[in-house]
């Protein structure tokens, strides 16, 4: 029996994912700087950890209620009025899910119809267009441009908008471009939510890694968008607690009701002692969080600067971890430099092309990963560029 | 914190530029700015640290808590200053609680520690009592741990 034919079409014409196709590459070299990390390079806090541990002492060991620890939803509730300024109800409208990965397929899957369309903006999150395409969704991407900083606009989203429309999602600050969102841009791009009826889903997991001051507005808190609107959050980024898997989704009722019947036939309720250091992130983790905040910024910044010093032109973004220059001066494509860079210099970045086919022509570089790694790594890329130019100008 | 501070102490040896960079201003501002914080004496000095353990000399430690008189018109001042004053002592602190002053000693020996204590600084007119802690151990030294654990790994490439 031939089993790839007994694979159902839609997850047979899934492509793999480029990351993954990078990641075996990278992990069959040695001495590789790796600026392909996609999640902190800090430990968790230990008083986090501790959480956890002492979550098993005590044998913290079974089930949770469906929606999650009723302590954490209370506080979780507390965190998103705090800082994004929308009021959940912990006992209806908040659900603890396995990372936001989850919390993204519940809402889709919750949401879609076969054949309804979902818009997003791209370059993007790996995981966006294959779970639009699992949950029988069509997925339509806006290109997000480098003159605008890689924000969306809602001129370019207009444009995409069909009346089989249904969905938006949004990811600000963004991986893997690291754009933020003007609060003014936001607005219009509500108004054209409520024109045209669409729920927006809006993953703001790096939301508390913005920097330069600026601060972060979550379109669930514009005008007559929490009633249209699942916010999606998580303690991967800003905790540093990736390997935890905890995620949160709050929306209206109707909507979480709806992503909770598929997460209580799924999953059940997210890991136990997951929830439990999830309780100290939030009771006592701000001061780490601004910590890291700190460390990410002094990196940016010299990344940044480093990169538009060996020309590679880049936009200094205000947000998550990820910088995302453009690559075009070499005459190589985000594929051939990423390869070429890894094979001779033994630095790892991921081409722009694994996050949609807008992300060709640049390259993502994490800076999750210590300033001494990042030093190195940019000594190695600027001598990359340089040879590079120098051998197509000699065959020019 | 100011942020170059932040830096320098956790390392005083990076360079200029590199500050510069992360600050993301030009080199010649870190520059004043550095002789200027030193000029202030925000910045007293720049010094190695070392593992007790593994470097050589100085094998012996003493954390001296010392009850003291403290005297008329001078307090606790004249007194801890002159006890500072001593080549074997690296720090000197008042203190809350049940003693007045802290006194960290270093030696290279036992002996030579002991008899620091004993000959001098219980001799001084005004000190009242000594209990002497000698230090077994080092775990973490200016805020770098001694203990080298190893780094848990990431996954070299992820979305």
């Amino acid at each position: 029996m031939d089993l790839h034919t007994q694979i159902a079409s839609h997850v047979r014409d899934l492509p793999r994912s480029g990351i993954r196709d990078f990641f075996e590459i990278v992990q069959s070299m040695k001495e590789v700087i790796s600026l392909g990390i996609g999640e902190p390079d800090f430990d968790t806090p230990w008083n986090i950890r501790e959480a956890a541990i002492y979550s098993l002492e005590r044998g913290h060991t079974g089930y949770t209620s469906n929606l999650g620890l009723p302590d954490l939803r209370t506080r979780i509730s507390e965190y998103v009025h705090r800082h994004f300024h929308v009021g959940y109800d912990p006992k209806t409208e908040i659900l603890v899910t396995v990372g936001v990965s989850e919390a993204i397929d519940l809402a889709l899957r919750a949401l879609l119809n076969p054949g309804d369309e979902v818009l997003y903006h791209e370059p993007c999150y790996v995981s966006y267009s294959p779970s639009i395409v699992l949950a029988r969704g069509v997925p339509v991407a806006v290109a997000t441009r480098e003159e605008e900083n890689f924000s969306l606009t809602a001129e370019a989203l207009a444009k995409k908008i069909t009346p089989a429309s249904k969905v938006l999602m949004l990811n600000f600050p963004c991986n893997p471009t690291g754009a933020t969102q003007s609060r003014a841009e936001l607005e219009k791009i509500a108004r054209l939510c409520i024109q045209h009826n669409l729920i927006v889903l809006t993953d703001e997991i790096y939301s508390e890694l913005t920097y330069d001051g600026q601060p972060h507005t979550s379109i669930a808190a514009l005008p007559g968008m929490r009633e249209r609107t699942v916010f999606l959050h998580g303690f991967s980024k800003a905790f540093a607690m990736t390997g935890f898997r905890v995620g949160y989704a709050c929306a209206p009722e109707p909507l979480t009701e709806a992503m909770m019947k598929i997460h209580q036939y799924s999953i059940l309720c997210a890991n136990t002692m997951a929830q439990d250091a999830a309780i100290e992130a939030l009771e006592n983790g701000g001061k780490d969080v601004d910590r890291m905040r700190k460390e990410y910024e002094l990196r940016r910044n010299f990344i940044v600067r480093s990169l538009n010093e060996m020309g590679l032109e880049c936009f200094k973004p205000h947000g998550a971890f990820y910088v995302f220059p453009k690559i075009t001066s070499t005459g190589l494509t985000s594929r051939e430099f990423s390869l070429g860079l890894l094979e001779k210099k033994q630095v790892a970045c991921v081409p722009g092309t694994a996050f949609g086919p807008s992300g060709e022509g640049f390259i993502r570089c994490s800076y999750a990963t210590g300033l001494e790694q990042i030093k190195v790594a940019m000594q190695r890329m600027a001598e990359f560029v340089q040879e590079t130019k120098a051998r197509s100008g000699a065959k020019a | 914190m100011d942020p170059l501070l932040t830096l320098l102490r956790n390392n005083a040896r990076v360079p200029i530029e590199d500050l510069a960079k992360e600050l993301n201003c030009e080199a010649a501002d870190v520059r004043d700015k550095i002789a200027q914080l030193e000029a202030d004496g925000v910045i007293l000095g720049y010094q190695a640290v070392l593992d007790p353990l593994v470097a050589p000399g100085h094998a012996v430690t003493a954390c001296i808590e010392v009850k003291v008189t403290p005297e008329r018109g001078g307090g606790f001042d004249r007194l801890a200053q002159r006890i500072a004053k001593f080549a074997e002592v690296q720090g000197c602190y008042l203190m809350s609680g049940g003693y007045d002053l802290l006194v960290v000693v270093e030696g290279d020996t036992l002996q030579e520690v002991a008899t620091f204590i004993s000959e001098k600084l219980s001799t001084i007119k005004g000190v009242v009592s000594t209990a002497t802690r000698f230090r077994l151990k080092a775990y973490k030294e200016n805020g770098v741990s001694l203990v080298k654990e190893a780094k848990s790994r990431r996954l070299v490439v992820s979305p």
